[in-house]
């Protein structure tokens, strides 16, 4: 038998059908590993556990369990939620953390409503004080900060994708696989099947140092060309507004705001978007922020450090010549 | 067909939201309550399958305090719901997830459903676990954020986009699904709908009246402390002569915000 120390943080990692690691992994391991004993725990296909658990280790998880299942690639959550519950038996971890992703939110919110666990939304990052884990939370469009924690128990944690920068050393290796004993809950059938995670070669919006959005101003998905050339000039990730996706120019996936990806980037440039409040809600406390449009009263020049009343076909290309040209 | 929406009142996302300090809870009073934009849609997926199948009772069910709620909750009966269930007790103020899961499950088993649809995040809490929560106290099956949605008599199916890929599944009923803002737009109440909404039935229950007793050792997420940000300013603003793209990037190397060409 294996111990687990007192402070374990079980971590629930996403892994594709074909048994690859999804990105996020490095990031909750980091954030657990800050606060206690990182416990990495993933479902993977046959024949993956010690791959699966080398990577993990790397990534600094100081334990990993891995639930090996056929179902893996079949199923929406309830191998999760059962794996969880299992892992959960064995690890009596002090808290839990998944990615406030779609799947990790549906996996985390399911295993505390069956075990009766504290649940704690869409953290920006964890700690602990005298009495155990603190999640905390950045709301109403990061207006506020607010710290919560569990009254009793293990704190179910789902921490926003890319708000951590913290990063774990490397463990040694030390994987177990994890039997689990299959719940019986209603489960989904999947009838369809694509694989979305970008080829590209742009960082992802979350988490991104720096994002170049644009908004209906961009007046055509064609012309988004002009987001993407200021995006690549600095290295930057691609983001959009609420109006921009609606009209089609772009994936809802790179909506940011309100009902959208939440960023803090370094670098902000909004391109043609007004700044509804809903939109800055997702993008407000980036660390600074450029905007160009060309109505002098949009509401986007409020939190701008650098505004430019002017027409984003004009002074874009000129930019990205610029910025072209100061690179050398 | 049974279904029931989830409906819930959050403060305008178009005015400015403020957290009481002391208790860390949304100042209800400060800011113009409405419907959660996501439920309007969660019911527009309710109301068009009723267009198609008429055999559909369409319930209203919502948790929280007396205040301003039945009325922001009419305006889902002008829309063309067919009752409401509005859930209140003082009991109920600063209650958390967990909490509000199992009160909603009560309430949905007391007014029996084929389906349960929820709206996938609110506006005010980020949200998004409520459904999830349901589906396992319920033990049904469940489809979490849908970005379309297709009701037959035995059956739901959607398609789902997430992070990483994206799938269509389907789950046999009863069940619960949540619904993305990819959805059509919720209808507006026509005249007759308002009219016809004051006389549609509107039951109000209690903790008591669902045989809830708040177990007090039971795990709760709790605000231990809430702080503002303080506001942002707005700092330079230019008017374009010509070099405006020039100046941001002076700008931006100032800031050390160009790098260099690495890859
Ligand atoms: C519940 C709810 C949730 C929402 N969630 C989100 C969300 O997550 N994200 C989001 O973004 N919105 C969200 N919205 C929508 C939001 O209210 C706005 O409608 C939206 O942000 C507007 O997008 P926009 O700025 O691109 O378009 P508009 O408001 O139409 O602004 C376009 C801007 O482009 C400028 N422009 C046009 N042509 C040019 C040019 N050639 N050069 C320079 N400038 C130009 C115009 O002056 C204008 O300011 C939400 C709304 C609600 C009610």
């Amino acid at each position: 038998m294996i111990g687990y120390p007192a402070n374990s943080i079980l971590v629930l990692v996403e892994v594709s059908p074909s048994g690859q690691l999804r990105s996020g992994a490095a990031e909750l391991i980091g954030a657990a590993a800050s606060v206690g004993s990182a416990v990495a725990l993933a479902l993977a296909p046959t024949g993956n556990a010690e791959r699966l658990g080398t990577e993990l280790a790397a990534l600094g998880a100081a334990q990993v369990l891995i639930s090996e299942t056929e179902e893996h690639a079949s199923s929406v959550v309830v191998p999760a939620v059962d794996a969880l519950a299992a892992a959960a038996a064995v690890v009596a971890p002090e808290a839990v953390l998944t990615a406030n992703s779609i799947r990790g939110r549906d996996a985390a919110a399911r295993f505390a409503a069956r075990s009766g666990s504290a649940l704690a939304l869409d953290a920006v990052g964890i700690s602990r004080d005298e009495e155990g884990i603190i999640a905390h939370h950045s709301v109403y469009g990061g207006a506020y900060l607010v710290d919560s924690a569990a009254s009793t128990g293990a704190l179910v944690i789902t921490l926003r994708q890319g708000s951590s920068d913290l990063r774990s050393e490397a463990q040694p290796s030390n994987v177990q696989q994890l039997p689990v004993a299959a719940s019986g809950a209603p489960e989904a059938t999947i009838t369809a099947y694509r694989e979305t995670a970008a080829a590209s070669s742009r960082p992802e919006l979350r988490g991104a140092d720096i994002v170049v959005s644009g908004g209906r101003g961009l007046g055509s998905g064609e012309n988004f060309s002009l987001v993407e050339g200021l995006a690549d000039a600095l290295g930057g990730a691609i983001g959009a507004s609420r109006a921009a996706v609606d009209a089609g120019y772009v994936a809802q996936t790179m909506q940011v705001g309100q009902t959208g990806v939440t960023v803090a980037p370094q670098l902000y440039i909004a391109l043609g978007i007004s700044g509804a409040i809903q939109h800055r809600a997702g993008m407000q406390t980036s660390k600074t922020i450029i905007a160009i449009n060309k109505d002098p009263d949009a509401p986007i020049f409020d939190i701008a450090d650098f505004g430019v009343v002017g027409d984003i076909f004009t002074v874009v290309p000129q930019l990205v010549a610029a910025i072209e040209a100061k690179r050398g | 067909m049974k279904i029931i929406v989830l409906m819930k009142e959050v403060p305008d996302t178009y005015g400015e939201r403020t957290l009481d300090l002391e208790t860390g809870l949304l100042n209800r009073s400060a800011s113009e309550p409405v419907l959660d934009e996501i439920t309007e849609r969660a019911l527009e997926v309710a109301l068009s399958h009723r267009e198609k199948d008429a055999n559909t009772e369409v319930v209203l069910l919502t948790v929280g305090p007396a205040g301003t709620l039945p009325a922001t909750l009419r305006k889902g009966l002008a829309m063309g719901a067919d009752r409401a269930v509005h859930v209140q007790d003082p009991a109920l103020l600063g209650a958390d997830l967990s909490l509000t899961a199992q009160v909603i499950a009560a309430a949905a088993k007391h007014i029996g459903f084929d389906l349960v649809i929820a709206g996938n995040a609110s506006t005010d809490g980020g949200g998004g676990a409520l459904p999830s929560m349901l589906t396992e106290l319920f033990g049904v099956a469940g489809l979490a954020s849908l970005s379309t949605v297709a009701i037959d008599e035995l059956t739901v199916s959607g398609s789902c986009n997430t992070e990483f890929d994206s799938y269509e599944a389907s789950i046999d009923l009863p069940g619960v699904i949540s619904v993305t803002e990819a959805l059509p737009d919720a209808r507006f109440p026509n005249f007759k709908g308002i009219m016809a909404a004051k006389k549609k039935p509107f039951e109000t229950l209690d903790l008591a009246q669902l045989g809830i007793v708040i177990d007090q050792e039971t795990a709760r997420s709790i605000v231990i402390s809430a702080a503002q940000r303080p506001a942002r300013n707005a700092g330079i603003r230019i008017e374009d002569a010509g070099d405006a793209g020039d100046q941001i990037a002076e700008f931006l190397a100032q800031n050390q915000l160009i790098k260099g060409r690495s890859a």
